[in-house]
């Protein structure tokens, strides 16, 4: 049968190439070639230490050792009672739990108040943001605060803060406000983009200003998402707050970096736990209040 | 030729598809299996080539039997069987000379596999088919580019590039319109007969079955209870199919029956 | 009719009257937990009242950036890129077994896709820095402690998103392949790779991207890059070598995020 099947089809053409989305075959590898050139010079560049990465691991186990059991410091008083039997009477609160919630205290507080000044002066951005919105010029001014706002990480500006004017949980805050238009007014922005513009139309017909065309025309149709938004914000942040500490901006972070350097690993341990666990609930809490928003 | 004696199969979750099914099928002939929803049509097809297991029974094409064969034999047989899929089958990703090629599969190496290197009869006899069905020039397209129709056609050329002894075709239509469906239809008995092969297809709608089969086979309730040419199929022959399930109080495999492969036991089941 | 008409007006405008009611309780209640946070921070408001002026003071003696000083953080720059491609890469490899733990349709059985997912949650909430505090106490600062922090930082957001993609896998499409008679690795390389490569590349430049802004702080803690450098200039006051430095960084993140968001519009 093959023989014969053959000469049915020997007018087709034989060869055949895989289809690329590069513009040829040629291009295509030259693209493979140069990615796996950079990646392979990146890791030459970097000369990864063999016997250190050995050595290092080898180690790993006498830190998660000294780390174990992570150290609350609450502790609970035992009073042996006249029959020789255990009681508990009470609980006895070390220094360090008390720099632990006061950290945490403090670390939730940051991100609170760092989302509502952040989505306050986020908005005015998005707007400016908004290519359907304002004249050109505004719009590039808009666009380039986003993207340095989302370039430099908040953590690069906490520690400018931190040593420029030297003040502690302020410095915090001012460094979470700093990225937030990042994140909130590009998403607005895009948001704004969207808008039918058939109710703003509606709006400036009756005669209304700007401003009132903006309360009414086009806050309506975004503020949903803007709530939405505002509570994943606070989320990001409450992330953000436990670790700004590590520059000295205020919060939990402060705390976990001193025991790391007093070599109070186990006391290290239950900072991470209780940073884990805070931002895990604020996960929680953040889904659970955007459903009932949407 | 294609034998199936006694075929049964229990799903891990109790069901019983098929309750002991035995037909033959050979030559060219067009060879339709109809039944309610729930019949075990689609278990039946998908038994034959071990997509789906059997519980006991025996297959055997041209001889061989196909049941309790090792990973290796199996392959081996499956590409003497070529399988249309109800929601096509395609990798949507891949050009539709790819999906095409992928027929081949079974007779390259994974390296050869892997650079895309078919032999030059291969890739003659995959343009000549696409040509065939009728989407020469496509070569090159992606296949989520296609309409249902053209992909359709796409999965039946990668099955005939397979140069199979069989073609099992699971529901064909039921993701087209009527029209492209009477095409496909055409297309496979057309294929039947320039192929030299049996074609077995199980279908939802009966009157395409009549249009086009050789032959009517009727499922109900996991068994055979009707075989014959489709001017057999008269009222009476109708009521026996279509009533068998109606009056059994439970519905043996309602889920397994909708197969358009993302029933997890199928997933499971498949080898 | 009269009266059913009567009811329905009155509920509706009940159902907006509580509707109203909550937004004011939301919004004061908004507005207490902000207040009261405000006063947990504990700020001197001397301190607000001298802050634009210190800020003015601050970027007058940062401007104008120290020329000069350009050449000498080449270097750091580059390992900061070094750290993110480094660590991604890395990241991937073990990102692909945790991905495939993690995805419902291949995980083996239900411990090992716990197993999965809480390797994903551990990964995802620790955040890099404290990957780095801990992997510069086991390997010392400097690069390696950044590539690892950066790269277990990773792991979770790259799993993650991989195991969802592998759990949209079509699967007919993969029994059409394992039905013409393909072994084990065509129907990998057939019906696997096409279906998840383009997430897979999109997820990994993306990933990239985030991870080179990360490698910029990273440094902080001594787990290198750019991060050392700046802290060094930062505490020697230099502040004309500060902004060098943030305009540096700026340049690299935005060039890396356009350069991903046109590999991930292409990619498909």
């Amino acid at each position: 049968m093959s023989a014969t099947s053959d000469d049915r089809y020997a007018e087709y053409d034989g060869q055949w190439k895989r289809p690329t989305v590069f513009r040829s075959h040629t291009v295509k590898y030259a693209v493979y070639a140069v990615v796996l050139l950079f990646v392979a010079w990146n890791v030459w560049a970097v000369r990864l230490p063999l016997d250190r990465i050995v050595q290092g691991f080898g180690s790993a186990g006498v830190l998660v050792g000294n780390m174990f059991p992570p150290d609350f410091g609450v502790s609970i008083v035992v009073r042996t009672t006249e029959f020789g039997v255990p009681v508990p009477v009470g609980t006895n609160v070390s220094d360090g739990a008390v720099r632990l919630w006061d950290g945490m205290v403090e670390t939730i507080a940051m991100s609170i108040v760092a989302t509502v000044v952040g989505v306050i002066i986020s908005i005015p951005i998005a707007v400016m943001a908004a290519e359907n919105l304002v004249p050109k010029p505004v719009y590039i001014i808009g666009r380039t605060i986003v993207s340095v706002s989302r370039a430099l990480h908040e953590l690069v500006v906490g520690i400018i803060v931190v040593v420029g004017f030297g003040f502690g949980a302020l410095a915090g805050v001012v460094a979470l406000v700093w990225a937030t238009p990042g994140f909130l007014a590009k998403l607005i922005a895009e948001d704004l983009e969207d808008i039918d513009p058939a109710q703003i139309d509606a709006i400036r017909s009756t005669g209304a200003s700007p401003l009132q065309v903006m309360l009414f025309g086009v806050a309506p149709q975004v503020m949903p998402r803007l709530i939405g938004l505002t509570i994943y914000r606070w989320d990001i942040n409450v992330r953000a707050a436990t670790i700004l500490g590590v520059v000295g901006a205020g919060g939990i972070g402060n705390v976990l970096v001193r025991s790391f350097d007093r070599y109070d690993y186990q006391y290290s341990l239950a900072i991470i736990l209780a940073i884990i666990a805070v931002v895990l609930v604020g996960e929680a809490v953040s889904a659970i209040a955007r459903r009932r928003v949407q | 030729m294609l034998s199936v004696e006694n075929l049964e199969k229990t799903y891990s979750s109790g069901d019983e598809a098929l309750k002991g099914v035995s037909m033959e099928v050979s030559g060219n002939e067009v060879v339709a299996i109809i039944g309610p929803s729930g019949a075990g049509k689609s278990t039946f097809i998908r038994c034959i080539n071990q997509l789906t297991e059997p519980t006991s029974g025996s297959i055997e094409l041209d001889g061989v039997d196909l049941t309790g064969l090792s990973d290796g034999e199996l392959r081996d047989q499956r590409r003497n069987m070529g399988m249309i899929f109800q929601e096509y089958g395609l990798v949507e990703r891949l050009s539709v000379m790819e999906n095409v090629l992928a027929g081949r599969l079974g007779y390259l190496s994974a390296w050869n596999a892997f650079r895309r290197d078919f032999p030059e009869e291969d890739v003659r006899h995959a343009r000549a088919t696409l040509d065939r069905v009728g989407l020469g020039g496509h070569d090159d397209n992606r296949a989520d580019e296609l309409s249902g129709g053209q992909r359709q056609r796409v999965g039946i050329a990668r099955a005939v590039v397979q140069r199979p002894k069989i073609l099992l075709v699971d529901e064909p239509t039921s993701s087209l319109d009527p029209e492209t469906s009477r095409a496909v239809m055409q297309l496979l008995t057309e294929i039947a007969a320039d192929e030299d092969i049996p074609v077995l297809i199980n279908i939802h709608e009966v009157e395409l079955a009549l249009e086009y089969a050789d032959r009517v086979v009727g499922l109900a309730d996991g068994r055979l209870v009707f075989e014959g040419s489709p001017s057999d199929l008269d009222e009476n022959a109708r009521d026996t199919i279509y009533r068998a399930t109606a009056e059994s109080s439970s519905d043996p495999d309602g889920d397994a029956e909708g197969s358009n492969g993302t029933d997890p036991r199928m997933i499971t089941e498949s080898r | 009719m009269a009266t059913d008409i009567a009811t329905r007006s009155g509920d509706w405008e009940r159902f907006d009257r509580r509707k109203k009611l909550l937004r004011y309780f939301g919004l004061l209640g908004t507005l207490i937990v902000t207040l009261a946070s405000w006063q947990a921070l504990g700020v001197r408001y001397t301190y607000l009242e001298t802050a634009p002026e210190m800020t003015f003071n601050l970027f007058q003696r940062m401007y104008p950036p120290d020329t000069a000083y350009a050449p000498e953080i080449v270097a750091p720059m580059i390992a900061t890129v070094n750290i993110a491609v480094v660590g991604t890469m890395v990241a991937i490899l073990m990102a692909i077994p945790v991905a495939y733990l993690g995805a419902r349709n291949t995980t083996p059985n239900r411990y090992t896709y716990s197993l999965g997912k809480f390797l994903i949650v551990a990964s995802r909430s620790v955040h890099v820095i404290i990957w780095a505090l801990i992997f510069v106490i086991l390997f010392g600062t400097g690069t390696l402690a950044g590539i690892l922090s950066v790269a277990f930082r990773s792991i979770g957001f790259l799993a993650k998103l991989l195991s969802e993609e592998i759990e949209e896998i079509d699967e007919t499409a993969l029994e059409a392949i394992q039905a013409t008679g393909a072994g084990r690795l065509e129907t990998m390389m057939y019906g696997v790779v096409p279906q998840v490569k383009p997430a897979f590349i999109g997820i990994s430049v993306y990933r990239w991207d985030i991870n080179v802004r990360e490698a910029t702080i990273i440094g902080f803690v001594g787990a290198g890059g750019i991060g050392m450098e700046l802290q060094t200039r930062i505490n020697f006051f230099d502040w004309n070598g500060v902004l060098t430095i943030l305009i540096a960084i700026l340049l690299v993140v935005m060039f890396s995020e356009l350069f991903s968001a046109y590999v991930r519009k292409k990619v498909r």
